[in-house]
């Protein structure tokens, strides 16, 4: 308890030392106007955020916070996914293995849980975030083309958790993914179980063969074996997290570019 | 106990179910006059009273927690995938009523001449530090927290290691392309796995271009964007929501359909006699075989699929969609009636399954080319 009002806490000496204001450039106290503004425009990660807002943009009930929470998922899949890498070899010969250990082995081994529920989780308040940028009408003019984004986001997301699926390598996964791939098989023209695969051919040799069609381009091979697993690995952990970001930067900066959140006119 | 449950399992049956949802759906989002009396009358607009949401939500933990009392329903809806799901459902529920509750009140206040509560409020201008920052992050920690929660109470599942020579059965995707696996009940893997999530996709894509109504933007409203409402809340609500939900709780052994309380038997056999419409009209209808020549065999459908694409769109323009078709100009409206015959052509070979046990309208299995 601090019996003279006037002295400093010891928070407050902290605060007024050389190092804490090297990293809050802001200031001691913020208390004015202008140094809210400052405390946005200091920091980068702020600073995707406009200084001020119309008031019913802040407002939980009109955006449900599901774009900020998806974004938010979205990082925490990306550090449990870091840790999951650490264990995980994406062979047929460990995957099973590692992922057993992952909750036997490794202390405080939710992980995985976390990962897992936060992946179906993201895909849920995608979905709910599409609704209510619909419900408000956000997509009309002038912000038409971050839906099309948007979109785009939301392909991503369901491809980030479908090529996840696979990575366990139980029956769960492989299955799932067979059925998922098989209909890659039936592509028009590409794939070989797919209308119109025998039209692309050179002469007598047909193009489209189960060694060269849509599926075998997904899978690596025929069944999804080893080649799969790789290649899902692959682009589950570097080439999907790689575009998503790229499109989420291209979406955040859209939202402010575009006049801010939507509002009545 | 045992003849509620039968009944249940009875009515969930997806021809059954199915009519349910498009009659609700027909009277709580009425797209023609005739349903909007029946809108009026049953005064469901106090759906989206509070008192309303409260029965709803009411409703919904009765019925799940009646559910839970039988060990068959237990078993699905607890399986640990489909936990999601089951959170989904009550999500969905609880967001459209918010959004229609706001709307609705938005357009009691513009029938009075009134702005939206948005509106007001959008003239207030506020701080984003603090009074968004902190917000998000209280949003932040409520998440976290119950992810962390979750991720303590339910183990992810893990089954037996991967074995490429023992499929389970059902084998099913993930919950999220269900919807995607169900169409397969009606549609070769061709449409359902490949053209269907195309168009569902380049359909999301062109909404913004497609709606060229100004009214409705940056408030919740129902009055003012009506008709984008009505097609929206069909595919989202009565195609898409009711497909991943049967495809998830409905599908047993062989993709056969199996009710809420019903045991997954996997001896249970359904009588598959499904025709083409080629076999319909050639060998019942004009008692004849099949003509050898493909083309010719499948003239009818051809037959068919030409007046619905191509003389269609235009009758509609003259009709239904009059007004629709003045505001759009040819091209966007030719876009919007392709993209939007096609999603109907799935609820449309539903009903010819259940109607007529038709399998396919042109059936060229001699090229993989069936619809
Ligand atoms: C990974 C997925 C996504 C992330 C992280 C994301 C993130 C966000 C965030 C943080 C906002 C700010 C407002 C809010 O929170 O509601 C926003 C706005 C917006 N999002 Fe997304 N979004 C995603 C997917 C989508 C999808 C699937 C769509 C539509 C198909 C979409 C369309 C839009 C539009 C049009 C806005 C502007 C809304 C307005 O001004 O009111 N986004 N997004």
């Amino acid at each position: 308890m601090n019996a003279n009002p006037n002295k400093p806490s010891m928070w407050e000496k902290f605060q007024s030392t050389q190092f804490y204001r090297s990293v809050f450039r802001t200031g001691i106290r913020v208390v004015s106007h202008r140094q809210r503004m400052m405390i946005m425009l200091n920091s980068v990660f702020l600073h995707l955020h406009p200084v001020r807002l119309p008031k019913h943009a802040v407002k939980v009930r009109y955006t449900w916070c599901m774009g900020g929470l998806s974004f938010f998922l979205f990082l925490v899949l990306t550090v449990t996914g870091i840790l999951l890498m650490f264990y995980y070899r994406p062979t047929i010969e460990y995957a099973y293995g590692d992922v057993t250990d992952l909750s036997q082995q490794v202390p405080l081994g939710i992980m995985r849980e976390i990962h897992r529920w936060g992946a179906h989780l993201m895909v849920i308040t995608v979905w709910l975030h599409m609704f209510r940028v619909f419900m408000t009408g956000s997509y009309k003019p002038p912000r038409e083309f971050n839906w099309v984004i948007g979109v785009v986001l939301l392909v991503l997301t369901m491809l980030l958790s479908f090529t996840g699926y696979l990575l366990p390598w139980d029956q769960l996964a492989i299955w799932a993914i067979t059925v998922g791939s098989n209909m890659a098989g039936a592509t028009p023209l590409l794939g070989m179980n797919g209308p119109g695969s025998n039209l692309l051919s050179i002469g007598d040799v047909n193009l489209v063969t189960p060694v060269s069609d849509a599926r075998f381009a997904l899978l690596g091979g025929r069944f999804v074996g080893e080649a799969a697993l790789l290649r899902f690995y692959v682009l589950h952990c570097i080439g999907l997290p790689f575009i998503i970001m790229i499109f989420m930067i291209v979406h955040f900066w859209r939202i402010r570019k575009d006049g801010g959140i939507s509002g009545p006119t | 106990m045992e003849t509620i449950k039968h009944f249940i399992n009875t009515i969930a049956a997806p021809k059954i179910l199915f009519n349910i949802v498009v009659l609700s759906y027909l009277i709580i989002f009425p797209p023609f006059k005739f349903f909007q009396k029946i809108h009026d009358a049953l005064g469901v607009r106090r759906l989206w009273t509070k008192k309303g949401g409260m029965a709803i939500f009411s409703l919904m933990f009765l019925a799940f927690a009646f559910g839970l009392t039988d060990g068959n329903f237990r078993l699905i809806v607890l399986k640990p995938d489909n936990v999601p799901i089951v959170a989904l459902l009550f999500l969905v529920v609880f967001f459209v009523w918010l959004a229609l509750h706001q709307a609705q009140d938005n357009d009691d206040a513009i029938a009075k001449g009134g702005k939206p509560k948005e509106w007001a409020e959008s003239r207030e201008k506020v701080l984003v530090f603090p009074d968004l920052v902190y917000i998000e992050f209280i949003a932040l920690m409520i998440v976290a927290a119950l992810l962390v929660v979750w991720a303590i109470g339910l183990p992810a599942p893990l089954e037996q290691a991967a074995n490429p020579t023992v499929s389970p059965n059902p084998s099913k995707a993930p919950w999220y392309f269900l919807g995607l696996q169900e169409m397969l009940v009606y549609f070769d893997p061709w449409i359902a796995g490949v053209v269907f999530p195309t168009v569902i996709l380049l359909g999301l894509m062109c909404i913004p271009y497609m709606d060229k109504n100004r009214k409705g933007l940056g408030y919740y409203t129902y009055q003012d964007r009506k008709t984008a409402i009505n097609i929206f809340m069909f595919f989202w609500l009565v195609l898409w929501m009711f497909l991943i939900s049967i495809g998830t709780f409905l599908r047993g052994p062989n993709w056969n359909f199996f009710g809420p309380f019903e045991y997954w038997d996997h001896n249970k056999l359904e009588a598959l006699n499904n025709i083409n419409l080629s076999e319909l009209v050639y060998m019942i209808w004009l008692n004849q075989g099949l003509p050898s020549n493909i083309l010719w065999r499948e003239a009818p459908g051809f037959l068919i699929l030409i007046v619905y694409f191509g003389l269609l769109p235009a009758i509609l323009a003259k009709t239904i969609f009059k007004d629709l078709y003045a505001r759009m100009g040819v091209v966007r409206y030719s876009i919007f009636a392709v993209l939007f015959l096609m999603a109907l052509t799935l609820p449309i070979k539903m009903y010819l399954r259940w109607l007529f046990n038709i399998k396919y309208i042109v059936a060229i299995p001699e090229f993989f080319f069936n619809i």
